[in-house]
């Protein structure tokens, strides 16, 4: 019988053939966290050991709260900085970065083929480059820093075969967001999410990257897009070479066990936006178009890459934004930060009339940096909309691409990008 | 189970696709780390009054997907600091579950009973059995995987693996 990519992944990993349902001691190749390891630093004091059990595959990026908004998040990120001189972490990245799930792939620490958890539920972002990735809590990650293992269900997988082709103005966002609204936001509970077929194949790692990300908004585990030369292309030249040399690009057995199967074809089908108060509340634009929207946040790690911003800049070029109408820009690392800034992309988008904001999770958190006040209403390319995410749960936040966010901006109300 | 016992108090009653943001808000995830401060924000942008109202062992009651989004585990702590003494839902979001299990908590999928419980309910449910027993009747629930049911025996994750490392 054959296998699922995951189920070959976690076999892998551990060195015996397993299959879903099966729970196994995962030995993860990676284990993110962000500014939450001082949380897991103060849970890995308590297990009773001294010393993390493998430096090397501990990844730490602040990107929650940077620069601190605040005196307890300085201290949150000072007690960080002094575990990881102390613990000798060497993959650190501190708030001059970017968010963990750009920066992990940018640093080379994503490998094709490897399995790797992180406490942040967007960790299935790394499907996207071939990995087996996904979200932990505070304290198996603590005990994922002590012991290198963690227990991990080998999960069932559901292939999502994306047909047709994109219309214009249409990006993997509204894939995604259609897939979602489709079946729900517990539609893929618990399994492994595959996304293949032709649109798939043509889409570049940052489109993939979308998809992969969302996953947990579909109550996935993991998401995945076969790993193939883009992702070579993409990854090799960033990681070391010896690590390199262990990459396998696993992709599922043509026989393989599938829980489930959906098919989505994407011809005819336009900009999808996710309404208040869940990620699945989602409409076609036509249904939403024309409410007032007072902020717009175009950025994070689901939509804050050089794509999502040209795509931007292409309904934007030349022109203003509404009156009255806030438009917050943040690249998803500094890297990407730094292309805008030498292409001319921030001037650009200054002379539009946004405000950039540091690379980050910013305004997705809710701490610091665009919160509503209250009755205001939001569209963001983000990936969550849930009540209070934006800092005020009087506040709305809409979910959509960025070409429909820079449409708004302009608009100062939902706007369809193709009726520009 | 050695260390749990059996459950006893009212039902707290919630919908579908019940998030982290809404059981702990985002803003409060890196400033408040102290247990008390954290379970007194415990549902906090879905029912303001619950943290000031529920009482030990009461049970939290609620459809598909509980606990989607954030993987922040405080969503389970700020109920285990209230001493919620379970949940109940029809499905639960993985990252929850796993949180819920690592902080001792019982969870307890029983779809097809969610909705013959009403807000205020008396429920008793007996872990060692399996048995939820309210108003409608008695209804068993399947035990947890017999890999991590040690960990829900321990405590919780850090009690489990100080054991398992011989440190406790």
């Amino acid at each position: 019988m054959g296998k699922t990519f995951s189920e070959k992944a976690l076999s892998k990993n551990v060195d015996q053939d397993v299959q879903a349902g099966q729970i196994v001691q995962a030995r993860p190749d990676i284990c993110m966290s962000h500014d939450n390891s001082a949380a897991i630093s103060s849970t890995f004091r308590k297990l009773g050991v001294e010393k993390v059990k493998h430096p090397d595959r501990i990844a730490i990026v602040l990107d929650h709260c940077i620069p601190a908004a605040g005196a307890k998040y300085a201290q949150n990120h000072k007690t960080i900085r002094e575990f990881v001189a102390e613990q000798g972490i060497s993959n650190f990245h501190d708030i001059n970065t970017g968010i963990c799930h750009q920066v992990l792939p940018e640093k080379g620490l994503v490998l094709p083929g490897s399995v790797m958890v992180g406490s942040d539920s967007h960790t299935c972002t790394y499907g996207a480059f071939g990995a087996f990735s996904t979200g932990i809590g505070r304290s198996e990650a603590a005990v994922t820093w002590a012991t290198g293992e963690i227990w991990l269900k080998v999960p069932d997988t559901m292939r999502i075969t994306i047909g047709g082709a994109l219309g214009e103005w249409v990006t993997a966002k509204d894939v995604a967001l259609k897939v979602i609204g489709d079946s729900g936001a517990d539609g893929g509970l618990y399994k492994a999410l595959e996304f293949t077929g032709p649109v798939v194949e043509a889409m570049t790692i940052s489109s993939r990257m979308v998809l992969c990300n969302l996953a947990v908004e579909f109550g996935a585990k993991n998401g995945y897009t076969p790993a193939d030369d883009k992702v070579k292309q993409w990854l090799e030249p960033r990681v070391d070479p010896a690590r390199w040399a262990q990459a396998e690009f696993l992709t599922s057995d043509p026989d393989a066990v599938y829980a489930e199967s959906i098919d989505l074809d994407m011809t005819g089908v336009g900009p999808q936006v996710a309404c208040p108060h869940t990620v699945d509340n989602v409409s076609p634009i036509e249904e939403v178009s024309g409410r007032k929207i007072d902020q717009v946040f175009l950025g994070t790690c689901t939509n804050g890459r050089i794509e999502d911003f040209e795509m931007a800049l292409r309904v934007l070029s030349g022109k203003r934004v509404a009156r009255g109408v806030r438009l917050l820009v943040g690249a998803a690392s500094s890297e990407i930060y730094k292309e805008m800034a030498t292409r001319g992309m921030l001037a650009e988008f200054i002379d539009a009339g946004a405000l950039i904001i540091n690379p980050g999770c910013g305004p997705c958190l809710g701490a610091h940096q665009g919160v509503l006040a209250d009755g205001e209403a939001c569209l963001s390319t983000m990936n969550r909309n849930f009540k209070g995410r934006m800092g005020n749960p009087k506040g709305e936040i809409y979910l959509a691409s960025p070409a429909v966010a820079a449409a708004t901006a302009l608009a100062g109300e939902i706007a369809d990008p193709r009726s520009l | 189970m050695s260390k749990v016992k059996t459950i006893e108090g009212k039902a707290w009653k919630y919908g579908d696709d019940i998030n982290t943001d809404v059981i702990f808000p985002g803003k409060y995830t890196y400033t408040v780390t102290d247990p008390k401060e954290m379970a007194s924000h415990a549902m906090e942008d879905l029912d303001p009054e619950f943290a000031s109202r529920v009482q030990p062992g009461d049970v939290i009651v609620a459809g598909k997907n509980f606990g989607c989004g954030s993987s922040r585990e405080q969503a389970a702590f700020c109920l285990t600091g209230n001493q919620v003494g379970a949940v109940v839902a029809a499905s639960f979001s993985r990252i929850f579950f796993r949180n819920a299990i690592n902080a001792g908590l019982p969870t307890i999928e029983l779809p097809d009973v969610v909705g013959q419980i009403e807000a205020g309910d008396k429920l008793t449910i007996d872990l060692s059995n399996g048995l939820l027993i309210c108003k409608a009747g008695e209804f068993k629930f399947p035990a947890l995987p017999p890999e991590v049911i040690g960990i829900v025996e321990a405590g919780g994750l850090v009690a489990y693996t100080r054991k398992r490392l011989g440190t406790d």
